[in-house]
């Protein structure tokens, strides 16, 4: 059993997600039912296989390093669930 | 003809002949989305006073003298790619009130060309899902028979095309989101080479995985639009620097000694019979072209999609890490604290599918089990790309079927998340290898609803995939086949 509730308990800590103690059984028998169609990758035999990352093998560019952004500091903002003055708000972190 | 039926070839030309103006055009389909969408839900916004300015626009173009194949010709796009000063939301909650600073490299490129957007449409959420019955706006239904899914993630874009709202749309495939909606919808639709399409304002599923590309009703509108949409982009740092291509130049070649190759394990347990029977109907047909048709294998195909559910959670779980209720996007009213308002704010933002694959990607890559999983499904993924290079070495092309089913109806797989990741079991291995590949319509089964062939091609075969689908499409007239629509249907 990959994934009892602590596991998703552990995990959704993890990936910061508030999930509600409710919604934890019927999440817990979703990601072992994940779990059991991955499990068959163990099985396969894949001694002295490269790891494949990426589909291109190309050496990662480099471009110039000129300015090319410019200041956008207001539309930037302009989605942001709290602001004022030009910074984002949150809740206060010390005290 | 119909206008709302016509090519872009058509179009282009009636706008040539000044048979009608683009803002004749955008208004004649503005009416058809707003008569026919509260049916079928494929659009989330719709851009009306933005698309009649941008009509007006392109046909003062053309009355200068301008002339261009996508001058005027209304589109719309996967609300995925970003649009200045028009919300992009991803089918999500989380960005329910998003609008992007800047227009994806893909949307910029197409406005230069003078096409006028009609609209963002709608997507499972993230592009998570195979049914769009994840969106947060409601699923998307399938034009051919409203109690059925038009497939997803780029549901939104099929059930459009197919309706007659837009001639051509854009989607994005990581793992069949563009082939398998264009199967359930009787549509064409290519998910070309990784690289192609700039990724530069296309929001992140998979990176590895994820690539742009277009939805017509045929394959030559495929072209029309690929040769805008791919090309390289410096703003995107896996954009290869041979991106660009004429997917025109190429069409029309004769299909005589073409190798195809047919591979035994897509058709073998759980393919639908009429679907086999049309797709082999369509391979048929091929050979009577002239194609040589043989049989190949692909022995590690059945381990795609397992290998896909460790590498697209675990790479969606680091992407999905920057929606943090604080910069621009849904925040939970009232935290406590610093990390209630990220935890709150991350359940209530994502729907329950996208809060699945972020906590399966979270524990692949945790700590003790990265080897196991992660690591593991990377070597597999390796073994899947060298079935591929084996096959290419003999054959031009691979063919089969697109999805092992037809459509099937609103709900049936929504309690199973494992059922409905294996309706994307022929198409996940090609987005695992990097390779292009598209879906065409290739027929009908007894209850009407349509059928897909895939075309799978070696590393930027992708003039070569469309080319097989022209001359398909030249001579059968399944992409010529319509929904028959009409407002107040449910």
């Amino acid at each position: 059993m990959a994934f009892d509730q602590d596991s998703v308990r552990r995990t959704a800590h993890l990936a910061r997600i508030a999930l509600p103690p409710t919604e934890i059984p019927a999440v817990a028998d979703q990601l072992e039912r994940i779990m059991e169609l991955v499990e068959e990758l163990r099985a396969i035999g894949t001694t002295g296989v490269p790891t494949m990352a990426h589909p291109l093998d190309l050496d990662q560019p480099l471009r110039p390093d000129t300015v090319g952004n410019h200041d956008q500091r207001e539309v930037l903002m302009a989605s942001a669930p709290a602001a004022d003055h030009g910074l984002f708000l949150v809740p206060k972190v010390i005290e | 003809m119909e206008l709302h039926e016509s090519s872009l070839r058509e179009l282009r030309q009636g706008l040539q002949e000044r048979d009608f103006s683009s803002v004749e055009l955008t208004t004649t389909l503005l009416k058809r989305i707003s008569a026919l969408n509260p049916m079928l839900n494929a659009f989330v916004t719709v851009t009306e006073g933005e698309a009649l300015a941008a009509a007006a626009t392109a046909d003062a173009r053309r009355a200068a003298g301008e002339d261009g194949p996508l001058l005027g010709i209304p589109l719309a796009h996967k609300d995925i790619f970003c649009t200045a000063g028009v919300r992009t939301t991803c089918g999500s909650k989380m960005l329910e009130r998003f609008v992007a600073p800047y227009n994806a490299t893909v949307v910029e490129r197409l406005a230069a060309e003078g096409v006028v957007m009609l609209g963002k449409l709608n997507m499972d959420e993230f592009a998570m899902g195979s049914s769009n019955e994840n969106s947060h706006f409601g699923p998307v239904r399938n034009p051919w028979h409203t109690g059925m899914v038009p497939g997803g993630s780029s549901g939104g874009s099929a059930a459009a095309v197919a309706a007659g709202l837009v001639p051509v749309a854009t989607g994005t495939d990581t793992g069949g989101s563009i082939r398998q909606p264009a199967a359930f919808c009787g549509i064409t639709g290519i998910k070309p080479t990784y690289g192609r399409v700039s990724r530069y304002g296309m929001i992140a599923f998979a990176s590895s995985l994820d690539q742009g590309g277009p939805m017509a009703r045929n394959a030559e509108d495929c072209a029309l639009l690929l040769n805008v949409m791919a090309a390289h982009d410096p703003r995107d740092s896996t954009s290869h620097p041979a991106a660009a291509s004429d997917f025109l130049r190429g069409l029309d070649r004769p299909l005589q000694g073409l190798r195809v190759g047919v591979p035994e394990e897509f058709f073998g347990a759980g393919l639908d019979p009429e679907v086999a029977a049309a797709v082999q109907a369509g391979i048929a047909e091929l050979a009577r072209q002239g194609a040589a048709v043989r049989s190949i294998r692909l022995p590690n195909n059945p381990h795609a999609v397992s290998t896909y559910y460790v590498l697209a959670p675990a790479e969606a779980s680091s992407n999905l890490a920057r929606f943090d209720g604080v910069r621009y996007t849904h925040r939970t009213a009232n935290p406590a604290d610093l990390a209630d308002l990220y935890q709150h704010s991350r359940y209530e933002g994502f729907g329950a599918e996208v809060r699945r694959r972020i906590l399966v990607g979270t524990y692949v890559l945790s700590a003790g089990y990265y080897d196991a999983y992660y690591r593991k499904a990377q070597q597999v993924r390796g073994l899947i790309r060298e079935d591929f290079r084996r096959a290419f070495a003999e054959v031009d092309v691979i063919v089969g079927p697109t999805t092992p089913t037809p459509a099937f109806p609103l709900g049936a797989k929504n309690a199973d998340p494992v059922a409905m990741y294996l309706a994307d079991i022929y198409t996940i291995a090609v987005n695992l290898a990097g390779i292009p590949a598209a879906s065409i319509p290739c027929g009908f089964t007894a209850a009407g609803l349509p059928i897909g062939m895939q075309l799978m091609g070696d590393y930027f075969a992708d003039d070569l995939l469309l080319n097989v689908a022209h001359r398909y499409q030249r001579e059968t007239q399944w992409h010529r086949t319509h929904p028959s629509l009409q407002a107040g249907e449910v």
